[in-house]
């Protein structure tokens, strides 16, 4: 998919979210807004997936281990086909399949159930590893958060992954800089992560998360890279495209109420005029 | 009973697993740095590409294990009880439970029996904790044989299965041909009319030793093996309630939460009776032997005897 159409889908998917968190009433805007050019760039332009056959066992595999940006996966699994995307103002309501975090069991094209933070790369870990033991070519794609990299576990796993040598796995890290309680450099910082990742035998590629060229070469690059896992540090904005809601920490699990969410779907609708008209 | 057979049921897991692995190319062993401890060495050294140490990083362990469950393969997950249902607990209930993947989990050095590594490594709260989680089966297998059963008929199933396995070495009291392991069915090894003795894990050669004693004195104990906690036998138990009137249980885990938590909800609905819950109350061990251990907290055939005959009154 060329870039301009990308930029179009991501800017469909911010759009969705936003009524996804509107509808639902709770929610995490600020996260999944930062993420929605990863995955938009991952399930449009990298995976091998089909929403025809979600299950088919030579796909690719995402594993949404922030998963509390979930009303982003969602999204872009609505605009990729894998359901309809009436269900997205569904999201959270009781008997839904779009649960709050997401589970596999529920909804189609979800690889790995998550949303308890740092438990996600694991699983991704082990996909990959499974992969590597029978010599499938499936990738692995597994999405963190910087502040979820607090957790412990993210390290176990990615020493695991290093020592492996999982080069069919990349690590994407949502780097807004921004957690619950405050800015990642107040709470807990992760940084330098690129050095940490090298410390821990990884690939790391330092791009800006919301330019597709970037991300597309970044993936491109970690197809070649042999022998060890790729982490693609992802430099992105929390909040991004709803002008209020940028590097703002109240609206990391707020969701807006009616009149803003007006004001954001009308910033973002003009947003997707400009890009027709390039 | 001195010169009977004993193996530690960690040693049946090992086994077990390697047996397994020449019948099925998608079993794969996971461990945390104690192969030589729980065992799964001996499927190491059978199918070295087919064990996966993941060091000593138990959460990470449980999280691989799952991934590779979603891609089809059947991981066994092996670490001590504590640090699989203890540590690994809100990874084991999120990762595998809730997904209802298909993960074993082999424990092993479950309960007081850990003997001399004292405290620490002694986890007697492993069936609780495993219990609260939603289509999690639990199996305690009381020897050799029944481990080894066990072991296949959780790699038979579709789901998540806790295994619970110890270090000491235990009497083989299984070893007969009629010999039949269904999940979820508990098994009356002995009749008896005055009192019914359930017991799990190696409790059960234990309570078998105190049925014989107490026969001696005229009561009459039957004595039942619950090998599956989860799903427990309601009906075996509400018949045995109903038949002869009280329950002891007895179990090498807290008087909270495990067997005896697990009986008295059943029996508490559906046939209420006295019960009297024999195993660690409300405290954590200590190092010793594993069998003065056992002797300490009255889990002992002669122990056993003892509580079973004084709360009977006799």
């Amino acid at each position: 998919m060329e870039k301009l159409k990308l930029q179009k889908m991501a800017n469909e998917v911010r759009k969705d979210i936003l009524t996804e968190v509107f509808h639902a009433k709770s929610g995490h805007p600020g996260g999944s807004l930062s993420v929605a050019d990863i995955l938009t760039c991952l399930y449009f332009e990298e995976m091998n997936v089909d929403p025809e056959n979600p299950a088919k066992a030579d796909r690719d595999r995402l594993v949404l281990s922030k998963g509390h940006a979930t009303p982003a996966l969602y999204a872009v699994l609505a605009e990729k086909g894998y359901f309809p995307k009436e269900e997205l103002t569904t999201l959270r309501a009781l008997g839904s399949r779009l649960q709050g975090h997401p589970n596999m069991n529920d909804t189609p094209g979800v690889d790995m159930t998550s949303g308890s933070l740092g438990q996600g790369i694991s699983a991704a870990v082990g996909m990959a590893l499974s992969a590597k033991l029978t010599g499938d070519s499936y990738r692995v794609y597994a999405v963190l958060g910087d502040g979820e990299l607090e957790e412990g576990q993210v390290w176990e796993a990615m020493m695991l992954a290093g020592n492996k040598g999982l080069d069919n796995l990349v690590v994407v890290v949502d780097s807004n800089g921004i957690q619950l309680d405050g800015t990642v450099e107040e709470i807990n910082s992760p940084q330098p992560i690129d050095e940490k990742m090298k410390a821990f035998h990884l690939h790391p590629i330092v791009v800006d998360g919301h330019d597709f060229d970037e991300l597309h070469r970044a993936f491109e690059e970690a197809r070649t890279v042999k022998g060890c896992p790729t982490a693609v540090i992802a430099r992105t904005v929390k909040g991004k495209g709803v002008s209020f809601m940028e590097n703002q920490v109240s609206w990391h699990g707020t969701a807006p109420n009616k009149e803003q969410y007006e004001k954001a779907m009308e910033e973002l609708e003009k947003a997707g005029e400009a890009l027709c008209q390039m | 009973m001195s010169d009977v057979k004993k193996i530690a049921t960690r040693d049946s897991y090992g086994n077990a697993l390697a047996e397994l692995g020449k019948e099925h190319d998608d079993l794969y062993v996971l461990d945390a740095d104690l192969a030589a401890a729980t065992k799964t060495v001996t499927f190491k050294k059978a199918f070295p590409d087919r064990h996966i140490d993941c060091g000593i990083a138990e959460g990470n362990m449980v999280g691989v294990a799952a991934g590779m469950a979603t891609t089809g393969k059947v991981p066994f997950v092996s670490t001590f009880a504590m640090f699989l249902a203890g540590r690994s607990y809100e990874q084991v209930r999120n990762s595998i439970g809730y997904p209802h993947l298909n993960v074993k989990l082999g424990a092993t050095h479950a309960g007081i029996s850990v003997g001399p590594d004292g405290a620490t490594h002694q986890c007697n709260e492993d069936i609780a904790l495993m219990r609260t989680i939603p289509g999690m089966t639990i199996i305690n297998p009381s020897d050799d044989v029944e481990a080894r059963a066990a072991v296949k008929a959780a790699y038979e199933m579709d789901g998540p299965v806790y295994m619970r396995f110890g270090r000491l070495a235990v009497p083989v009291i299984n070893d007969n041909p009629d010999y039949h392991f269904e999940l979820g069915k508990g098994v009356t090894l002995k009749d008896g009319t005055d009192v019914t003795i359930v017991a799990t894990g190696l409790e059960v050669a234990a309570s078998l030793e105190a049925a014989e004693m107490l026969e001696k004195e005229g009561i009459s104990a039957r004595v039942i093996n619950i090998h599956t906690i989860k799903p427990i036998d309601e009906e075996l138990l509400v018949k045995a309630a109903k038949e002869t009137g009280k329950i002891v249980t007895v179990e090498e885990h807290s008087i909270i939460g495990g067997l005896g938590g697990a009986v008295c909800e059943v029996l508490a609905e559906q046939a209420p009776v006295p019960v009297k819950r024999l195993g660690i109350r409300d405290e954590f061990g200590e190092s010793g032997v594993a069998e003065e251990l056992l002797k300490k907290h009255g889990l002992d055939g002669e122990g056993i005897f003892r509580s079973v005959k004084s709360w009977l009154g006799r």
